[in-house]
């Protein structure tokens, strides 16, 4: 049954090893169309997301690379004028479709915004919220746990285990980031959506954050839109590249960086753009 | 480059390392020349002259090191700038090598003034006759970013492999004819060879011209020994 | 680089003598500005201040009251007859005579004339044998006994000895004989007649005597309809607010109630008065002068300003918030309850008490369903009939008598007295509530 979704990529003659690597599919989009009223953000957009690799999004502001992310759970149906079309899988479930519930499909597909936005509580209980409403946990023990656990995953533990019933927005922009990704990993979900993650952080606090997708990707799978090509050169092993709601080129990163096919693509990341 | 960098000093430091590289390669053409004339003329002067001139040439290449470096830490170039960098050391790095055997023939031509002129000698200008053109061109080849030429340079190699080869053999008859030949034919026998290194350094700025260009090696285009037409090379055109 | 350090800047169009004449110019202009801008304050400063000195220059002495201190004997016979404690008998008991017998022991020598005794008598207010009644009714071992007790004086002996009366007038022109002045000035001399802090003020109802009449059910009244209207205006008004806000569709429809909304609060508010009176009182049949019609009225008139408010509270809460939550997978309604309404509680309740302080304020409406009534008793309950706070204020303001040109400006501080009180709740809540995101 994974026949399907199993497929053998032989790398482009050029890049470092040419063996043979087998990957899943855990979420794939075929001609996603998605319209703004009148406005046409997306066309027909063909990708697929393998699972437990980062696949970043780059591309100029209003290509729609963050629109797309947003269909990947739905977070764009809380915008009347936004339309999706087409076919958008999640393990081989369309996330579209009527039977699918949005409020567990965002707990299986978690999202990190661009500003770290911890909710004006104490870490814990920023931790504690998701599984408490998906009633993954009920007692205070194993809230506790998924606390730690959640933290450690996020490579926030030892900075504030002294301080959990501090308000998470006390702690500093990097931390507040690395909280909401503890946040977001305290329900458990499959792939985490992370939307421009370090784009208000210093470098160092970007570092600490990229540091934490390498980890988390053993475990998760990340899709991450950035407006730096060189973190996403850093952090995916993917890399899509949209340009005015076309996807134009989804490649290996490494292929995308030294030897992109398309014009538009070598034109973005070596600043010739526009 | 088709169309300009948004940031200007990044196209004016591009330029500078292309600037670099031209002068190189235009010494590094006049020391070849000038080392086969010494041989051809027995000239001393000349030789001696190509050998003080070596110095040049390493410097040279150390600015265009000092260059590649500055780019890479201050623009971080991806993808054609990436390659164009990476492209511009190895050049350099062949360029250099080129005339160090150059040196090297100017230092066997004053050795060569020893001993009484040889016959075979008259294949040697021949020999760098057809290796300067091969530099020239495929220099050009980089300043134009033409693959095609750069590939043509490529093949002519196997053409001087066979100038080398048959030179070989007519010095080996020669020596065996008279064993006082030896010492000058040892001479320009490493002559001949070092001028057929120069012409195996003429073909890899050939394969780095047609990696930076089209970002795939061009072995892998097609493998050695095998006499394919390299006119049409890959499916992607250069971003020009 | 020498050059950097020389003294004079290099020639260029910054350094021109015209552009140092337009930066003048801007500098000055800013300068005017300012000056305007002060100006303004100053002058609505100084209307401020004219108007709260004038109010309370004037009400002030409205808040002292002339009492006079008789020893009062409470007549067993008179009060108590049966010795059982009759409530009836103690009701009908002859306080006045009471109060008047103890008023001319203590002036002494007032004489058996009738037109020397009334005057004499009308030292005391007419309420007094009320005061006197009511220390029975509060302490029944008071039957029988001598009292030393303070009561209050007459308005025009309130206002003779606030100076309102002058000693100059002729007889025949004043209020007050000089007969009663020689009376005042014995007690005065006994210690027996003193202004003392005025408490009537406050819990006492309507009354045709300036010295007896008090706020205490005007500020009843509107109490209870401030009760009702946070009650009903509170929860309809925010629930409206985050439905409009949060999950009605954008279309033609929604527009219509939001332009709606925003023109009922612009509505003159006598127009809800009419409203309540067709509604309410002849529709429904609730009764006149109740404060529960008061109250709906009210609610009616401050919903748009609620849900006004409420929603601006609602759109400022940074949409991120409601990303995080909604990217957890929270359902829009526990992203709204757990995190947005929180966030938004502080200008809620800004917004709400604003609201209600307005609310407090209005009289027009009150007019029109009745509330401009002679209350005397405290209501029971809302559906007794009762007045409000500005309501009682517009009513003194119209009567001629001087301790009620006193009584209004008092009644009015009173009023602004308990605006202040719900604005520096408004402000408390505000700072408790206010947290950092």
């Amino acid at each position: 049954m994974e026949m399907a979704r199993t497929m053998t990529e032989t790398k482009v003659a050029g890049t470092a090893p040419t063996e043979a690597i087998k990957f899943k599919i855990k979420m794939s989009g075929r001609g996603v169309n998605v319209h703004y009223g009148a406005k046409h953000a997306l066309k027909t957009v063909d990708i697929d997301i393998r699972e437990n690799q980062v696949t970043a999004f780059i591309g100029p502001s209003g290509c729609g690379k963050s629109t797309f992310l947003r269909c990947l759970n739905r977070m764009n149906d809380t915008i009347d004028a936004c339309k999706v079309s087409g076919d958008l899988k999640l393990d081989k479930q369309d996330i579209y479709d009527k039977s699918i519930d949005v409020v567990q499909l965002r707990a299986r597909v978690g999202m990190v915004f661009q500003k770290a936005n911890p909710f004006p509580k104490s870490i814990y209980e920023n931790i504690v919220y998701g599984p408490k409403i998906h009633g993954l946990a009920t007692t205070k023990q194993e809230l506790d746990e998924i606390v730690e656990k959640s933290l450690r995953g996020a490579g926030l533990w030892n900075e504030v285990k002294d301080r959990l019933l501090d308000s998470g927005t006390g702690l500093s922009g990097g931390q507040q980031q690395r909280l909401c990704i503890a946040r977001a990993i305290a329900v458990s979900p499959e792939v985490i959506l992370m939307d421009e993650p370090c784009s208000a952080l210093d470098p160092i606090a970007t570092a600490h954050v990229e540091e934490l997708i390498d980890e988390l990707k053993s475990k998760y799978t990340i899709v991450i839109v950035t407006h730096n090509m060189q973190q996403a050169a850093r952090v995916s092993q993917r890399t899509a590249f949209f340009h005015l709601g076309v996807l134009v080129e989804e490649d290996d990163t490494a292929n995308i960086f030294t030897n992109p096919r398309d014009e538009r693509t070598q034109g973005y990341i070596t600043g010739r753009y526009g | 480059m088709p169309n300009d960098h948004i940031v200007k000093s990044f196209d004016e430091e591009l330029k500078r390392l292309s600037n670099l590289l031209a002068r190189m390669g235009g010494l590094v053409e006049a020391q070849i020349a000038t080392s086969i004339q010494a041989v051809a003329q027995r000239d001393g002067d000349l030789a001696t002259s190509v050998i003080t001139a070596d110095s040049r040439v390493d410097e040279l290449e150390r600015d265009i090191d000092d260059q590649v470096l500055r780019v890479m830490a201050l623009r971080q170039p991806v993808a054609t700038d990436l390659r164009f960098a990476l492209g511009a050391l190895r050049i350099a790095a062949d360029l250099e090598r080129a005339a160090d055997y150059a040196k090297n023939v100017a230092k066997r031509a004053i050795a060569l003034n020893q001993v009484a002129p040889l016959r075979p000698v008259h294949a040697i200008p021949r020999m760098g006759a057809m290796v300067r053109e091969m530099l020239k061109d495929v220099l050009d080849a980089f300043a134009a970013r033409d693959v095609a030429k750069a590939v043509a340079v490529w093949n002519r190699d196997e053409e001087l492999d066979e100038m080398y080869g048959s030179l070989f053999r007519e010095l080996l008859t020669y020596m065996m004819e008279d064993p006082r030949n030896i010492t000058g034919s040892t001479h320009l026998l490493f002559i001949a060879k070092n001028i057929e290194r120069i012409g195996d350094h003429t073909t890899n700025i050939a394969e780095t011209i047609h990696f930076l260009v089209t970002g795939v090696p061009l072995r892998a285009e097609r493998p050695k020994g095998d006499g394919g037409n390299f006119a049409v090379v890959g499916a992607s055109k250069p971003a020009e | 680089m020498t050059d950097a350090t020389a003294d004079t800047p290099p020639a260029g169009p910054l350094n021109s003598s015209d552009y140092a004449q337009r930066l003048k110019k801007r500098h000055d202009a800013e300068w005017r500005f300012r000056a305007y801008g002060l100006g303004a304050i100053f002058i609505g400063l100084a209307f401020l201040v004219t108007l709260l000195y004038t109010i309370v220059s004037e009400g002030a002495p409205a808040f002292l009251q002339s009492e006079i201190r008789l020893e009062v004997t409470f007549d067993k016979a008179e009060i108590d007859p049966s010795g059982s404690g009759n409530i009836d008998d103690i009701m009908k008991a002859d306080y006045a005579a009471m109060v008047r017998r103890a008023l001319r022991d203590q002036l002494g020598n007032v004489g058996n004339d009738r037109a020397a005794r009334a005057a004499a008598h009308r030292l005391l207010s007419s309420g007094a044998d009320l005061q006197a009644r009511e220390i029975v009714l509060k302490d029944r071992t008071a039957i029988g006994q001598k009292r030393d007790i303070w009561l209050i004086a007459d308005g025009d002996v309130d206002s003779f000895l606030k100076g309102s009366i002058s000693r100059d007038t002729p007889e025949d022109r004043r209020r007050i004989s000089n007969q009663q002045i020689a009376w005042i000035e014995k007690l005065q001399a006994d210690g027996r007649l003193k202004a003392r802090f005025n408490t009537t003020i406050f819990t006492r109802g309507a009354s045709a005597n300036p010295e007896m009449a008090g706020v205490g059910v005007a500020a009843l009244g509107s109490f209870m309809m401030l009760v009702i209207t946070v009650l009903l205006a509170l929860p309809i008004g925010v629930a409206a607010a985050i439905y409009l806000e949060e999950f009605a569709p954008k279309n033609r429809f929604t527009d219509l109630i939001e332009v709606n909304i925003n023109n009922l609060a612009a509505v003159p508010s006598i127009v809800f008065g009419i409203l309540g009176l067709a509604v309410f009182i002849n529709f429904f049949g609730l009764p006149r002068s109740a404060p529960i019609v008061g109250g709906l009225v009210l609610t009616l008139m401050s919903l748009p300003t609620i849900i006004i408010a409420t929603r601006a509270a609602l759109k400022a809460v940074p949409p991120s918030i409601r990303d995080a939550a909604l990217g957890l997978g929270a359902s829009k309604m526990q992203a709204i309850f757990h995190h947005v309404l929180p966030l938004a509680m502080p200008g809620i309740l800004t917004g709400t008490i604003l609201a209600l302080a307005h609310a407090l304020g209005e009289t027009a409406p009150l007019l029109m369903i009745g509330m401009v009534a002679f209350v005397v008793d405290y209501p029971g309950g809302p559906l007794d009939p009762a007045t409000a706070l500005p309501v009682q204020i517009y009513m003194w303001s119209n009567l001629p008598e001087r301790g009620f040109i006193a009584r209004t400006s008092a009644a009015i501080m009173i009023l602004l007295g308990f605006l202040l009180v719900m604005n520096a709740l408004a402000i408390w809540l505000r700072t408790k509530f206010e947290r950092r995101w």
